[in-house]
């Protein structure tokens, strides 16, 4: 695979794209922060030559980066170009990053949740615009973007964050539905409780995944073309049970 | 992704070392540990330390959480010199390199442990006569001080803070990059020999044999029984197989089983102890036995089950592993065993080694002599077990090894380590007003907790 990250740097976009480059696949990180950006790209660079069995870089796959900010939605286009340069037109797009905040600060302060959702929902769905046009063009390819389960249903801990979340998998199903038959895969990955640095200082409930565990669920779901997959995979029963419960029981329960 | 989703098991928030003891607390779990060991007081990695070295001094302390700081910097395959990210675990080490026919030169007997964490214990292995420490084989340290700054340090660059680091349980500075050398193994299958030993005597007579014999060696010893039985056990002598001895396959990957249940406190007693131990012991029927083995079950026994302490139940437990002088002979360690075993506290886990000749980690835990290490549940007694054992231990001129304790006090760590004034200075040196500090600290070293 030829793939470009958004997001790679950290917590599961980092683990995937370790878990991609130690087999083969060659990566380009797109994200914010050129120095973290530099040193992923390193450690995917020595991962890939260290399983490939490479003596030196000259040989290893390709490992590198640009800056795109998912906050200006100008650096999308130059972004892809710089990774459609460097990887000779790639033909899978992961998208990891996003803003995180809880219930309590989002109420308290709108201008954080206007731009949380602007992120997370309309610039990640522009992103996703820019990646659909490319991959069509070029006859398809794969679309892998991370939503999150809180976008099941409306939830009292989880309600702006969450909507975000709902609207940008409804954009995900309606790209799948539309352009499936022309060859675009489009992967909607919803995660449950994930122990990184985005949810660090969150107390983690049961079922809570490690990224590792994630990147295994995901790159199989890439690989076998899955439309949606829960991760860790009990979350599917547990938020199966949420979507039918009553709205009664709804107004009652902290979940 | 639902922030704290569901209900809180525990109302305050603890962390817990290996041996289940906690401290209220919480760790901060960071992909950048370079930006964010700045103001901390205390890196933490997997928290395989038993004791509470990786516990917060207060429960307002910042705690860094190294261990998704996994990225490798550098790596020449050539050379074998691996340069990563403190948070990189031996468990990911070996998954990336052993295929690639390299090994850490040590290591410790569980594979979840990151970098930091190796350094900061100075782990030894099944090869410490032969090898040392893991410190001998650190070439350079990123750290970043108390005041903020960023130093590179290595045995030519501040050597003070360098040695003071190998061993010193993250007490001079966060360690943020190591850079060691990987050996290259000749495949991935490990020629083992074991053997079944009557006794005490017999035990240190075939240790000392196997020494110069074997580049690992360790022996499982039972602390249970009294009498002639007393000091029985077997030892395990290995190396790696040439590739002409070995399979052409590699071994299967490794697969853990959980462990989904706390055992009831009363489920590891006395009786339940002995019962283990004679059958553990007679398993063995053939005095000796020779298999090609596969690394994992060779170094890593106890990670096959994760969560191997709730075995101990909710009382949680220590480990108390100290080292006699070879200069106090077998008899000092009959002494002890005698002692060790009268107490009945030990559980059936305890581990017997030779060392090697002391490393230059200020603080580094080993000494040219005899190892020996018991888990024991904790219990009322503790403290007394632990003081007396610790009495004895001065007495010969041994010590203990500060990542597994938890109860040793303060004036006998200071009679044991004559080294101490030397650690104490580099700390004056590197972080005057003591702002890196640990449960652990707070209890040996006298750090304030406010």
């Amino acid at each position: 695979m030829k793939a470009v990250i958004l997001g790679g740097t950290s917590g599961m976009g980092r683990a995937l794209a370790q878990r991609m480059a130690e087999r083969g696949d060659h990566v380009f990180l797109l994200g914010i922060g050129e120095i973290e950006l530099a040193k992923s790209a390193a450690d995917l660079a020595a991962r890939s030559r260290i399983a490939a069995k490479a003596e030196s870089s000259a040989s290893a796959a390709l490992a590198t980066w640009a800056v795109c900010d998912l906050e200006s939605p100008e650096t999308f286009g130059p972004a892809l170009d710089a990774a459609d340069a460097a990887l000779g037109n790639f033909d899978a797009v992961v998208v990891t990053a996003a803003l995180f905040a809880t219930q309590a600060a989002l109420e308290a302060d709108l201008e954080l949740a206007r731009r949380l959702l602007t992120v997370n929902y309309a610039h990640t769905v522009v992103f996703c615009e820019h990646v659909r046009q490319r991959l069509l063009a070029r006859g398809g390819g794969s679309l892998t973007v991370f939503s999150s389960v809180a976008g099941d249903r409306g939830r009292k801990p989880v309600g702006l964050y969450g909507s975000g979340k709902a609207g940008l998998s409804h954009y995900l199903e309606s790209l799948d539905h539309k352009f499936h038959d022309q060859g675009l895969h489009v992967l909607t990955v919803k995660p449950g409780f994930v122990k990184t640095g985005m949810t660090a200082g969150l107390k983690p409930p049961p079922f809570a995944g490690e990224p590792e565990s994630v990147a295994d669920d995901v790159l199989r779901a890439i690989d076998r073309r899955i439309a949606v997959v829960y991760t860790p995979r009990i979350w599917s029963l547990v938020m199966l049970v949420i979507r039918w419960l009553p709205r009664f029981i709804m107004r009652k329960i902290g979940f | 992704m639902p922030p704290s989703a569901l209900p809180a098991i525990s109302p305050v928030p603890v962390l817990a070392a290996w041996g289940r003891i906690a401290k209220p607390g919480s760790e901060w779990l960071v992909d950048d540990l370079e930006g964010a060991s700045l103001g901390a007081n205390l890196s933490r990695g997997l928290g395989r330390s038993y004791g509470d070295s990786s516990l917060p001094a207060s429960c307002t302390d910042r705690v860094v959480a190294t261990r998704r700081a996994n990225r490798i910097v550098s790596v020449d395959a050539g050379t074998g010199v691996l340069r990563a990210e403190a948070g990189l675990t031996l468990a990911e080490i070996n998954r990336l390199f052993i295929p690639r026919g390299l090994f850490t030169p040590v290591t410790p007997g569980t594979k979840f442990v990151t970098l930091g964490g190796m350094v900061a214990s100075d782990v030894h292995g099944k090869n410490h006569h032969v090898e040392g420490c893991f410190g001998a084989h650190v070439r350079a340290l990123k750290m970043r001080l108390a005041d903020g700054s960023l130093v590179e340090t290595s045995p030519s660059s501040e050597p003070d803070l360098f040695y003071g680091t190998l061993g010193g349980m993250g007490l001079l500075g966060h360690v943020l990059e190591v850079e060691f050398t990987l050996k290259p193994i000749a495949s991935p299958w490990i020629w083992m020999e074991s053997q079944r030993v009557t006794g005490l005597e017999e035990f240190m007579e075939s240790l000392g044999r196997a020494a110069p014999a074997w580049p690992m060696t360790v022996g499982w010893i039972d602390c249970v029984s009294l009498g002639k039985n007393l000091g029985r056990g077997i030892l395990i002598a290995g190396r790696w197989a040439e590739k002409d001895e070995a399979p052409p396959v590699a071994p299967d990957a490794p697969r853990g089983w959980g462990m989904p249940i706390d055992f009831p406190n009363a489920a590891l007693n006395h009786t339940s102890a002995l019962l283990f131990n004679t059958a553990y012991y007679w398993k063995h029927w053939q005095r000796s036995r020779t298999a090609l083995v596969s690394p994992e079950p060779f170094f890593y026994p106890l990670d096959a089950v994760h969560d191997w302490n709730r075995v101990y139940g909710s009382r949680g437990f220590t480990q108390y592993q100290c080292v006699i002088p070879r200069a106090c002979g077998a008899v000092a360690v009959r002494e002890f065993m005698e002692r060790l075993t009268r107490f009945g506290t030990a559980s059936p886990l305890c581990v017997i080694k030779d060392c090697g000749p002391e490393g230059k980690g200020t603080l580094s835990f080993p000494l040219e002599g005899t190892s020996i290490a018991v888990d024991m549940p904790v219990s009322a007694g503790i403290q007394r077990v632990v003081d007396q054992l610790n009495e004895f231990v001065i007495a010969t001129g041994g010590r203990i090894y500060l990542t597994k304790d938890a109860f040793t006090r303060p004036e006998h760590f200071r009679a044991m380590e004559p080294r101490l004034p030397a650690f104490e200075a580099a700390r004056e040196k590197y972080d005057p007003s003591r702002r890196l500090r640990s449960a652990q600290s707070v209890r040996l070293f006298g750090d304030r907790t406010s």
